[in-house]
């Protein structure tokens, strides 16, 4: 059991959860991500390291409440305890040799591109940072994001905080104005990794992105996670979950997550109502 | 007298048309006449060749004539010296091509039962509620030894050891105890509360189990031994890494790995109407191997409610499945599409698959493998409708221990590289089953987990 030491809704439907996991806290590097189980009949869901402090031990999740397990997951208490929590599992992504990078966030996607940010800038290296939510009250880690890099953007897709816009035309403006970056890393929402691919290519600029498919194990023992990338099948879970953005075929990427989509809105459905006639 | 009758007493079972609709056990197992009756055919032989024909040595003839006079427990105590799991041994290894297949009575009619016999002296064992309390856990001689994977090689490794006063941990990646059996063999074949049992057995015997830890991840190999005080490692992770098809279409929404449709199944219990974890329900789906994977694959989809078809590409002869389990799946209603080979996997406008574009084969020479080559019929494809494809052509095993251990030697294939008792090319790390040998057997992996155990005991018991 893997008891949750600390617990910040930081926005309505998004939720910190810093956890009481020593191996993984010694072991975990940006990038990387761990597989959680809620309860006893739970079901096992990757997700994205958010942070790790070795010294305490506790590693860092921050999630958005989707479906019915991210619904149970928000239900747990500080000091209540997960079933099962495992990693750190991928590989981490390489920073090494990195001089200039534009990190680019979407959403919640955003809880991990700050993690990458702040290794790039404790390297040494000049991090233009672009992150882009739905609307106002959606930003988060604004405060971190201007401390790690040399240029913020904030972008809503409503306007209602910083620019209105994509963060595609915010990352294609500042290409334009002549930034030449070593490499640019996309993590967010699958369509937005997608066009910040599309962006980048005509520009020839190496494109990383942080793929997150459906998964059970997480060691390669599944293979429900394979993606086409310059049309080889590749696990997310072990070769990646970093892919070279230009190389992934989005479509079929895009079609496999959508496997469950009807067994997913049924599942969320009941919890909402199961979670609601408990609290009545 | 031996009781001469050819055939051996039937098993009885669920009947085909009932049991295809649920997950509860096929074979029902013998009443305690039957299992008299059974080996009273045995025939004592002086020379008996059945056990040289079993990984772990049981001492077939001595435990088959305890049953015959009814003294159960003692046959018990006769398996339990060198099997350390055997209800699930009597239920799942290929006896036909080993114990049984070596017995004399075979030569004229079938051999006898073995397999039944030792699965009834394991349940009566375990029904009976006969405590392991009884035996007291041996006194610990101090030796620390850790054991990676807790799948069948690692289990057996980890309770010889146990039982000889080692304080072992064992080290799972899962959130559950028992590897291939638990997440591979399903329900029906291999009940999960049995394999929990054994498991409570081991840790009766003081062994420690860390599940939720991927060595090669959460820990390393020389983490295990340089900072957490190990002497020896057993490595017994498994073949896990899932091979595909080279053919257009493999990733398509409804091709599986044979891991993952029974992971689902069995592991995450996706069948029960109050899981958490998905599964698709297909109608029409095409198992692709001929193994026994592809049979649990083929076997779990039935009970899904599907029309299910294995597609081999050899022929009935060269079905690599156990008989049984092969014989269980055609009463149950699978259709066998032999000396067919799946060339593409088509699809609908949202990359559902709809159609498996398979070609006929004929067998050549024979090759590397010593069974005959398939080689492709001209002109000769057609079209199945399925809905769902699953591939069950075997396993790797997984490079995460590889990538992370420095110095471990591994082969073309993957597998790690051990001696004669499974010591690596690493000092005090040892390794057996599917992680060495590739894809094989739970009894082979118990054997080579018997091995090491043996020798870790000799190499640390000297110190």
């Amino acid at each position: 059991m893997y008891q949750i030491v600390k617990r910040i809704e930081l926005r309505p439907t998004l939720t910190l959860l810093e956890v009481d996991a020593p191996l993984i806290a010694k072991k975990a590097q940006p990038g990387q991500f761990i597989i959680l189980r809620v309860d006893e009949n739970g079901e096992r869901i990757p997700l994205t390291i958010h942070d790790f402090d070795r010294e305490k031990g506790t590693v860092t999740i921050i999630f958005q409440v989707v479906g019915a397990t991210t619904q149970r997951l928000n239900h747990l208490r500080q000091g209540e305890c997960l079933h099962d929590f495992v990693g750190p599992l991928g590989k981490p992504t390489e920073t090494e040799g990195l001089k200039k990078v534009a990190v680019v966030g979407g959403g919640v996607g955003c809880a991990i591109a700050y993690p990458v940010t702040r290794k790039l800038h404790e390297e040494g290296a000049e991090v233009h940072a672009i992150i882009g939510f739905r609307s106002q009250d959606l930003v988060i880690l604004e405060d971190e994001f201007r401390a790690a890099s040399s240029l913020l953007r904030v972008c809503t897709d409503d306007g209602s905080y910083g620019e209105k816009g994509l963060v595609t035309e915010v990352l294609k403006a500042l290409l334009d104005a002549g930034n030449q970056y070593d490499q640019v890393i996309a993590i967010g929402p699958m369509a937005m990794m997608k066009f910040v691919s599309k962006t980048t290519e005509p520009y020839g600029v190496k494109t990383i992105v942080s793929m997150s498919p459906i998964m059970i194990d997480g060691t390669g023992m599944c293979g429900g996670c394979r993606i086409s990338v310059g049309g080889e099948t590749k696990f997310a879970c072990v070769d990646g979950p970093d892919f070279d953005g230009h190389q992934v075929d989005w479509d079929l990427a895009v079609k496999r997550n959508q496997m469950y989509q009807a067994f997913e809105r049924h599942q969320y459905e009941e919890t909402c109502n199961l979670l609601k006639r408990e609290a009545e | 007298m031996a009781n001469m009758s050819l055939k051996k007493n039937p098993m009885p079972s669920q009947a085909p048309d009932v049991r295809n609709r649920n997950f509860d056990e096929v074979a029902l197992g013998y009443t305690a006449e039957m299992a008299m009756d059974e080996a009273q055919r045995c025939l004592n032989c002086k020379n008996p060749k059945c056990v040289d024909g079993c990984p772990v040595n049981v001492q077939i003839p001595q435990f088959v004539s305890k049953v015959a006079e009814g003294k159960f427990d003692e046959a018990f105590g006769i398996i339990a010296s060198t099997n350390g799991l055997p209800a699930i041994c009597g239920r799942v290894c290929p006896q036909e091509s080993q114990c049984e297949g070596q017995c004399i009575r075979g030569l004229k009619g079938e051999p006898v039962g073995i397999g039944r016999l030792e699965r009834f002296v394991a349940d009566y064992h375990n029904a009976d509620g006969h405590a392991d309390g009884a035996t007291a856990p041996p006194e610990q001689n101090g030796h620390k030894v850790a054991v990676v994977g807790s799948g069948p090689a690692g289990l057996t490794c980890a309770g010889d050891l146990a039982r000889k006063g080692y304080d072992v941990t064992v080290f799972e990646a899962l959130h559950e105890v028992g590897g291939v059996l638990v997440y591979g063999i399903p329900e029906f074949r291999l009940p999960k509360a049995i394999v929990a049992k054994e498991v409570a057995r081991l840790k009766h015997f003081g062994v420690k189990i860390m599940t939720d830890t991927v060595v090669g991840r959460t820990i390393t190999v020389d983490e295990l031994m340089d900072d957490m005080g190990f002497e020896a490692v057993f490595i017994g992770s498994g073949a896990g890494l899932p091979m595909f098809m080279d053919i257009p279409g493999v990733n398509y929404k409804g091709v599986f790995s044979a891991n993952e449709f029974l992971t689902r199944i069995n592991l995450m219990k996706a069948y029960l109407p109050d899981a958490q974890t998905p599964i698709i329900h297909p109608k029409k789906v095409a198992v692709v191997g001929g193994g026994n994977v592809a049979m649990d694959a083929a076997r779990c989809a039935k009970r899904l409610g599907a029309e299910v078809y294995i597609v081999y590409r050899r022929g009935e002869e060269e079905l690599p499945a156990r008989r049984e389990e092969v014989e269980h799946a055609k009463e149950e209603g699978i259709i066998f599409k032999l000396l067919n080979n799946p060339v593409e996997i088509l699809a609908d406008e949202n990359d559902d698959v709809n159609r498996i574009r398979c070609i006929c084969m004929e067998l050549g020479e024979p090759d590397a493998s010593g069974r005959r080559r398939p080689i492709e019929v001209p002109g000769s494809e057609f079209e199945l409708d399925v809905d769902c494809v699953i591939m069950a052509l075997g396993t790797s095993p997984n490079p995460l221990i590889k990538s992370t251990t420095e110095g471990l030697q591994i082969n073309k294939k993957g597998c790690i590289i051990v001696n004669e008792d499974g010591l690596t090319s690493r000092e005090h790390v040892y390794a057996g089953g599917d992680a060495v040998t590739g894809a094989a057997t739970v009894i082979l992996a118990m054997g080579a987990g018997k091995t090491a155990a043996a020798a870790i005991d000799r190499e640390l018991s000297a110190r």
